[in-house]
């Protein structure tokens, strides 16, 4: 028993360990793409490495008190929590992670959990544009909630489970197999919906630099921005394999895994160089309109 | 706002710890390590986060950086918003007193290590304003800076070989401006108090 244990600690480490740096690169190869498409030459795709250690060597750091210690933290778990339940390759013991029956309930409140932890840290701060960035986040991640949990019930329904990994099972055999296919109404509101979790341009008011400075993070320096740096790349990679799993068969290989979560992390990214900011009380009337009416859409086929 | 009032304010309203600092900016050395301090260095000088702060008519030279033509990102730098989490502060041009004051708390603001970079002649000399009422001739005087980059006004070119320049000295270690303005708190603070007449700012900010 105790060596099962020991066991599963050591695979979750390895996994984390593994998409920590898949999400940095990820970011990385993200940020030289998009300044190819400006005609820039653009950092190298390394450059989020070195951003983590000049964050982690600076010498000196300001805290504003616990809460303010607690929110990178609270962010932090909220990202590796939401990774250790998903599955991350269908079928491979260690990147199984801790997947459960009735995991797809906790993974949604997962992604909300790091956000309300921030809004305590951010709040201590006291500084304003925290204050700001931290509202418009969280009305926005909520808007964005909404369609997300109608797609989410509609594949509970369609699958009848809760359970990721189940999810995932059923979807293998072949791209007609995939939700994208037998599913593309909930597909469609779930893919709407994670553009606004992705915290990618059109829906990154709340962290606009030319508005409000970087939103809640303003006060963050030194060793609790590498949290939240840490955090980015952990919790975007997750949701990543998030919405894989749930809507484009999963995956059963790391390689594919990678070509998987890299195309979908791409459609966010085009969107967001395409598209200009929406201010919040825009973005949350459109998430509450087509990808919310199409959510409604899928439940009710699968209530009849 | 005069002192007393501001005290009260820090005594009664909040508790004051939390928004202003009370103590002197301290001298902190580097890791002891070599090779550490060498890996750290490395890292300060490919992760250079400007603070988005212009001052004189330098500051319209800052957005071309990030544009395709000179693209300062190949060489890790990029604009941050905030001096919690910005270590370059560029000083582009003239800087009159008050814009001073504001300078004096958003660098007082950043974390060791910290680099300033003084933009064209205005902060050299005085410039063409040298004999201006309301703008201050020496800036290093107030504020310990690393690299100048003389000109009026210094193209994006100037500006990127300022900040090779600048990454050459953190490599070497020799970029040491908030320990020196740590160590020589009280010389700036008499500089500082002495061109801005109507002192109200916190006595330390972080
Ligand atoms: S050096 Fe010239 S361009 Fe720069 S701020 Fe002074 S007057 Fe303006």
């Amino acid at each position: 028993m105790m060596e099962a244990i020991w066991t599963k600690i050591g695979y979750a480490l390895a996994s984390l360990f593994l998409i920590f740096n898949y999400g940095l690169l990820l970011i990385g190869v993200t940020m030289k793409i998009i300044a190819r498409v400006h005609g820039r030459i653009g950092p190298p795709i390394w450059q989020p490495y070195v951003d983590i250690l000049k964050s982690f060597s600076m010498r000196t750091a300001v805290s504003h008190g616990i809460m303010f210690y607690l929110g990178p933290v609270f962010r932090l778990a909220g990202g590796i929590g939401l990774y250790l339940l998903i599955p991350a390759v269908y079928g491979s013991t260690w990147l199984q992670n801790f997947s459960f029956s009735g995991d797809l309930l906790l993974v949604m409140y997962f992604i909300f959990f790091g956000m309300l932890g921030m809004a305590l840290g951010a709040g201590e701060g006291g500084h304003p544009f925290s204050a700001m960035g931290i509202m418009r986040g969280l009305s926005q991640v909520t808007a964005s909630e909404v369609p997300f949990a109608l797609a989410v019930i509609a594949l509970a329904a369609q699958h009848q489970t809760l359970s990721i990994t189940e999810i995932v099972a059923a979807q293998q055999g072949g791209i007609a197999h995939w939700n994208m296919v037998t599913n593309p109404i909930a597909t469609a509101a779930g893919m709407l919906a994670y553009l606004g979790m992705m915290m990618h341009a059109p829906f990154n008011v709340h962290m606009a630099p030319q508005e409000i400075p970087v939103g809640p993070p303003t006060e963050y320096n030194s060793s609790f921005l590498v949290l939240l740096q840490s955090n980015r790349s952990v919790f975007a990679a997750a949701k990543l394999i998030l919405f894989m799993n749930l809507f484009f068969g999963g995956a059963t290989s790391i390689v594919e895994m990678v070509i998987k979560t890299f195309l979908i992390f791409q459609f966010c990214v085009v969107v967001g160089v395409v598209f200009p900011r929406f201010k919040v009380e825009q973005s949350v009337r459109w998430l509450l309109k087509a990808p919310t009416l199409i959510g409604v859409l899928a439940v009710l086929i699968y209530s009849f | 706002m005069d002192d007393k009032e501001l005290k009260q304010i820090m005594e009664e309203g909040f508790n004051a710890q939390d928004y202003f600092c009370d103590a002197r900016p301290r001298v902190v050395t580097p890791v002891a390590n070599k090779i550490v301090r060498k890996f750290y260095n490395w890292a300060q000088a490919n992760s250079l986060w400007i603070l988005a702060f212009g001052t004189g008519c330098g500051s319209i030279e800052l957005p071309p950086l990030y544009t395709a033509r000179y693209d300062v990102s190949r060489y890790g730098i990029f604009p941050r918003p905030t001096p919690r989490q910005a270590g370059v502060f560029i000083i582009s041009g003239y800087l009159s007193v008050k814009t001073l004051k504001r300078v004096i708390r958003s660098y007082e603001q950043m974390q060791n290590p910290k680099f300033v970079l003084g933009l064209g002649s205005c902060t050299v000399n005085g410039g063409m304003y040298f004999d201006s009422y309301n703008t201050i001739n020496r800036l290093d005087y107030y504020l310990p800076v690393d690299v100048y980059i003389a000109g009026c006004m210094p193209r994006p070119e100037a500006l990127i070989a300022g900040f090779n320049e600048l990454k050459k000295m953190i490599k070497q270690g020799k970029a040491e401006g908030a320990n020196q303005y740590a160590e020589n708190f009280d010389w700036y603070k008499a500089n500082q108090k002495k061109i801005i007449k109507d002192w109200d700012l916190p006595e330390y900010n972080w």
